[in-house]
Parts: C-alpha cells; structure tokens; sequence
C-alpha cells in the first residue's frame, strides 16, 4: 500500500483536459461520429421526403409483383409469371455462378502461367510474359468484347454448327451437349461418391503416418484416384446404370434438347477468367521469388528433385505471400462479373437494372445490389482468411 | 459498375433533393438558360446525331419546340443520349427536364414512377424484324417458336414479348441486351434469330444493319405503344407548357400554319388562326402558360408544324418513309387530334 501511495504522490499535477491526448482523441471522434449520422440522416430524410413529393412509390413490396419478363439462363425454376424477388434470385445465382467458375479457372490458369513466367525454358517464359502484359493492361470490358463479338460471332450459324465429339455442336448460339438424364437409384453414385472420398482421406492419413515412422512411401494419388473413381462406377452399376442422353437435335431455328451454354456466359468466363488470370500470374510469381533462394538450396541439398521441392518446400512458403492479395482478385472478379450486362448475361446487376427500369424503385433495387455484392464479398473474404489462418507459418 | 451504382445511389439522393428544391422547372429552365433534354442514344428518325454531330429525329425535334415556345430560340436545348434502363431515374432525379425518348406511355410509368405524359408524338406497335435470307420460310410472328430474340432490357417490349409468346404457347430464348447499339450489333452478328421493338424502331434500325435489304420485318403488331415526351410529377406549370407545345404543333398542322408560312399567316383573317399566333388584340394565349403570346410562332418557325417534323425525321423526307398511317390528323383518319387553343 504504502509503495502505490508513493507512486501517485509522484504523478506529475494534473494538466488541464484540453491537453490530455486521450481526453482529445475521443473528443474528436465523438464529434466526427455525430458528424456522420447528422450527414446520413440528413441524406435519408431528405431522399423520402422528395420521393414522398414526387410520387414515386416506395418500400420493398414491389418484390412480390409479378415480373413479367423471361430470362435466358435460370438455373432455378422461373418463368414471366414468377416475382420480382425470384427474378432477383436468379440474377444472384447467375452471378454466383460465372464468379465460381471465373475463380476456379483463374486460378488455374494464374499458378501455370506464373510458375511459367519463372521457367527457364525461354520461349514459355516470354509467352508467359506476352499473356500477362497483354491481359493485365486491356480493360475488362474490352476483353469480355473481344470474346463475344470477335470470338463468338465468326462462329457458324445453328444450321452449319461445327460437329464435335459426343454429340456436341458449337454454334454462333453457343455450346450444345448431351444432357446427363439420371433414373431412379442415381444417389448410389453420390454415396459411392461420399465413400471414395472418405477412404481417400483415410489412406492419405495412414500412408502419412506410415512414411513417418517408416520412411516407407504409399502411392495415394493412384489409389485414391481408383477409390474416387471405383465407387462411383460401382454405385453405378448396383442402380443398373440409370442414365440416358439427352442429345441436341436441330430445331426450326437453333438446337433444342441437351445442355446449352450460351455465348453471353462464355464469353463474360472466358474473358473474366483470362483478365484476372494474368493478375494471378503476378501474385504467384511475386510470390514464389519471395521465398528465399537459400530455402530451394536447402531442398537441393537435402536430395529432393525440383518437381518435389517446388511442392513440399517452395509452394507452401509462397502460399503465405500469395493468399492475401489472391483474395483481393477474388473479390475484384466476383465484381467485374457486373460487365455482364454489355453483352446481355443475365447476371444480378442486368436483371436489377431490368427491374429498376420496370418498377422505377430505384433507391431500393441500388441497396439490394449493395447488401448482396457485399455479403458476397464478405464470404469471400471469410473464407479466404480462413484458408490464410490455416496456411499461416505455425511458428514452433 | 461500381460507379454507375454510386452514380445511380447519387443521382437518387441528391438529385431528388435538387429537385424538389426548385419545384418550377420553368424558372429553372430560364435561369440556366437551355432545356435538359434526355434522348435515345441512336434510334434513326427518332434522335440520333448525324454526320456533322447535331442531334436529329422526331423526339429530338419536340424538345427544340419546347425551348423555342420558351425561349422564343430552338437552338437553347442540350441533349442527353440515355438507354432505355436510365432514363426515368435520370428524369426523376432531375438531370432533364424533359424525356422525349421514344418512351411508351402505360399507367405505372404515370403513376408509380411519378411521370407525367404529355401526350402522344408517335403511335407506334410493337414488332419483329428477320434476316430473310437465313430463314426463307418464315413470314409471320407465330412461326417464331424456339426463335432466339433480341430485345432491349427496361423496355415494355420486353414485357409484351413475354406475353405474346406465352398467350401464343411459343418457346423463345431471350437475348436481352442494355444498349440499342450492343442489340444491333449481337442481332447484325447472327446471336438471334429475330429482334423485336417498336416498327418504327425497326425501321430505323434495319438501316444502320450492315446489309438491310437482308432484313424483313413480319407483319404482326403485337401491341400498342403510344410514344410520347414526359415529365416529372409535381409541377402542373412545366407539364402544361410541355403538352401544349404538343398540341400547338397539331394544331399548327391542322391550320396549314408552316416554317415557310408562319409571318404571312399572321396578317390572316381568319381568327383562330390570329388567336393561335397570339396576334389577337389583348390576347392572353401565351402569358397564361408563362410563356409569351408568340410562343406558337416560335415553335413554327423553329421546326415546322408536326406534319413537317413527321415528314422530315422519319416520314418522305428521310430515308425511313414511314407513311402516316394512324399517326396522320383526326381530319385525315388518323388518332392525332390537337386539343383546341383558345
């Protein structure tokens, strides 16, 4: 007790509050923070009452109206009769949709061409660099352009579709294949599906703990391929193989039956996957010259063959480099999926946009677009901060 | 995108504000000193710029006869070319004064979206156009089942569309497009089998294809879209001096009062004429609108009489020679009809 009361009597005179930091720091923060919801409620206030003048109806109760438009690509059930909230939901499924497919094929093509950019083969190393300074410098909307005009349009007419493999047709109305139709007892195959999986991961965990002690290895990519692979085929024929095709056929004007891709949803793809790739590509490059040579020396000098140091040593070290501004382009190219409405891809923005246009509700289709890019992009962001929290060093 | 939606969140906020803060567009327009006026951003014989960049075409034409009955001055009017998706937010936000973009007029657009029409300039129906080359056999609307269509997103065509093919129990795909342009150049490229808007559309637009002879457009009119200019809610004064302009042009027409003849028919004996040229001793026919008592000579002189407008923008004078038809005066069998000015 005695040492505190010491303590305090040596604290220097209380200084005026005008001079305390701290007393000035959350001073001036309340004042910005009123500042701020004076701003918003004077924005908010302001908007209702004009729009309460001006007789434009307000409110989110148009959502139950009746759309009455048809949309080309709906991957849930709808039809002009169905609402304007439907119709919302098909355009976030659309969406969704194009940014996964984008996001997986970018990827892709983003690790390959950056681990090509760091080839020592010469020529793949400069056509790595041609792709990435090529794509990185055009903007987006011209390169969804260069597919859809320029690509899609040379394409023939349905007449004179160019005939591929397994009944499949390309046609300036797009990609046509068979259509998987499953019978009765198909979920055999997505249980064998399950199976295989799960046996995969456990012989993965066994053959992991069996080289630790033993040193010995077990091939797991070959058996859990044949597992994956195996069960599946297995579900298959115990449900007496319950699929039939559904094959394209040509129709008075295009190609009915089968599964059509429509040239807007390949082109908006292609050229989402293509741009954000030779982004990627950067990020993965940086990524690998930022782990240290002595860290492939070491490989080196341990034995392991490049294929294998790439893997066990250099990727993993990269990955802590390339996750976070990976998830950026993520972000950015779950975005940029909005160009969709300069070629008429269904997507939320162009079908928001329709139903702005039909209800006049501008104010509340605009915040609906806001809650859903963000949730989006938040869950995105979630997600990719997981992954980095998984991949992060683990200091011992 | 993300521009064009802080552009749209702000054109809400702040332009309703703006607005609503000066209720009298007319004061407004006088302020500044030219009408804001929204237009297609290509539609041929309706607004589109021609080779020297001046805006042309039957709606471009009704605005410069608002700033003449105005400003005495067609020439005191800028343009804003608009798709069909942004034009009703841009005039309720209050970037234009007036929408005269070929715009169909329907009881939600007049009460729910808080316009106000100021009349008919153009009674047009709803179409499909075909390459005849590529589909030799087909010569009617019904025989469009599993057609790909190309049509304007926002539009009541869109809708109508919808109907037809569902009320005829046809299959369609349809290819929706933002832009008139992006449409025209997806159907000019084989993306769809037929396109669909309004006929006089159609015609306008079968000329900017790259072989227009190719093209047929089917017989069919599958609805009725009467096209006319709009304003905003609120302010009786400015839809007033809009809708009147509209029916001195009729009536102009009507009168046989033309750009060639207008100071002659001003010494004319006959008084309705007098009466609508505002030369009438203590005539009160434009000061009542808040306009002056010339305001019809203004007009005239500034573009003609509607029968002029028509003939030149889309009708014999200009490459689309779409004939009268319906669009012809009451006295010829037509539905144009101009209230009387008195």
């Amino acid at each position: 007790m005695a040492v505190q009361h010491v303590s305090r009597a040596q604290e220097p005179a209380k200084a005026s509050l005008l001079y305390d930091p701290k007393v000035r720091s959350i001073f001036f923060q309340v004042v910005l923070l009123l500042l701020l919801i004076a701003g918003v409620w004077w924005i908010v206030d302001n908007t209702i009452e004009n729009l309460r003048r001006s007789n434009i109806s307000t409110g989110f109760d148009f959502l139950r109206g009746r759309a009455g438009f048809d949309i080309s690509d709906t991957p849930i059930q709808y039809s002009s009769d169905s609402t304007y909230g439907r119709a919302i939901l098909v355009g976030f499924w659309n969406t969704i949709i194009v940014a996964v497919a984008g996001i997986v094929t970018a990827t892709i093509l983003g690790f390959i061409i950056g681990v090509g950019r760091l080839s020592r083969n010469w020529l793949l190393r400069k056509i790595a660099m041609v792709y990435v300074e090529t794509f990185r410098n055009i903007p987006p909307l011209l390169v969804i352009f260069f597919w859809y005009l320029g690509v899609l349009a040379v394409l023939p007419a349905p007449r004179d579709s160019i005939v591929l493999p397994f009944g499949s047709y390309l046609n300036s109305r797009g990609f046509y294949f068979p259509r998987f139709l499953w019978g009765d007892g198909a979920w055999l195959i997505v249980a064998g599906l399950v199976v295989g999986i799960g046996l995969t991961w456990f012989v993965a965990r066994r053959a992991k703990a069996r080289q630790m002690t033993t040193g010995q290895r077990f091939p797991v990519f070959w058996t859990g391929l044949a597992l994956i692979v195996g069960f599946p085929l297995l579900g298959f024929a115990l449900a007496g193989f319950p699929l039939t095709l559904d094959f394209p056929k040509a129709g008075t004007f295009n190609l009915t039956g089968g599964f059509n891709v429509k040239p807007e949803f390949l082109s908006l793809y292609l050229a989402l996957s293509f741009y954000t790739a030779a982004f990627i590509a950067e990020i993965v490059r940086a990524g690998i010259l930022g782990v240290s040579k002595g860290q492939s020396e070491a490989a080196a000098a341990l034995g392991l063959r490049p294929g294998t140091a790439l893997r066990l040593v250099i990727i993993p070290q990269a990955l802590r480099i390339i996750i976070p501004p990976l998830t950026s382009q993520y972000l950015n190219l779950t975005k940029n999926s909005s160009l969709a409405v300069a070629i008429g891809y269904p997507d939320l923005y162009a079908i928001g946009g329709t139903i702005l246009n039909q209800t006049g509700q501008a104010i509340e289709i605009v915040v609906i677009f806001m809650i859903i890019y963000l949730s989006i992009s938040l869950v995105t962001s979630f997600f990719m901060n997981w992954f980095n929290a998984r991949m992060a060093l683990k200091e011992r | 995108m993300k521009n064009t939606m802080i552009g749209i969140i702000g054109a809400a906020a702040f332009g309703v504000m703006a607005s609503a803060a000066s209720a009298a567009t007319l004061d407004d327009v006088k302020a500044k000193g030219f009408i804001q006026c929204g237009v297609n951003t290509a539609l041929a014989g309706f607004s589109a710029p021609d080779d020297k960049g001046e805006w042309t075409g039957l709606d471009v034409d009704f605005c410069r006869a608002v700033a003449a009955a105005v400003f005495g001055d067609g020439t005191k009017v800028k343009f804003t070319p608009l798709s069909a998706k942004d034009r009703f937010t841009a005039l309720q936000s209050g970037e234009i004064d007036i929408l005269s973009r070929n715009t169909t007029w329907t009881i939600n657009r007049d009460t729910a979206l808080g316009l106000n029409f100021a009349g008919v300039t153009y009674f047009d129906g709803q179409g499909f156009m075909i390459n005849a080359k590529k589909l030799p056999g087909v010569n009617s609307a019904l025989q469009l089942s599993g057609a790909s269509v190309c049509v304007q997103s926002g539009t009541t065509t869109e809708l109508n569309l919808a109907d037809y093919f569902k009320a005829n129990n046809l299959e369609y795909n349809p290819v929706v497009f933002e832009k008139v342009e992006e449409a025209n150049a997806a159907y000019d490229a084989g993306r769809c089998d037929a396109y669909t808007t309004d006929q006089s559309g159609l015609y306008g637009i079968r000329l900017t294809l790259a072989s227009p002879g190719d093209h047929v457009v089917l017989p069919e009119i599958i609805s009725k879209e009467p096209l006319g200019p709009a304003v905003r809610q609120g302010d009786d004064q400015w839809f007033d001096i809009v809708k009147w302009t509209y029916f001195a042009l009729l009536n102009a027409e009507e009168l046989g009062i033309t750009k060639a003849n207008v100071e002659e028919m001003k010494n004319s004996p006959n008084p309705e004429i007098k009466r609508v040229l505002g030369v009438e001793a203590e005539s009160k026919i434009g000061t009542d609108l808040g306009l002056t008592n010339d305001w019809v000579v203004n007009i005239v002189k500034a573009t003609g009489n509607y029968g002029e407008i028509f003939e030149n923008n889309v009708g014999s004078g200009s490459p689309l020679k779409i004939s009268r038809g319906i669009n012809a005066l009451w006295t010829k069998g037509g539905l144009q009809y101009g209230v009387p000015i008195r």
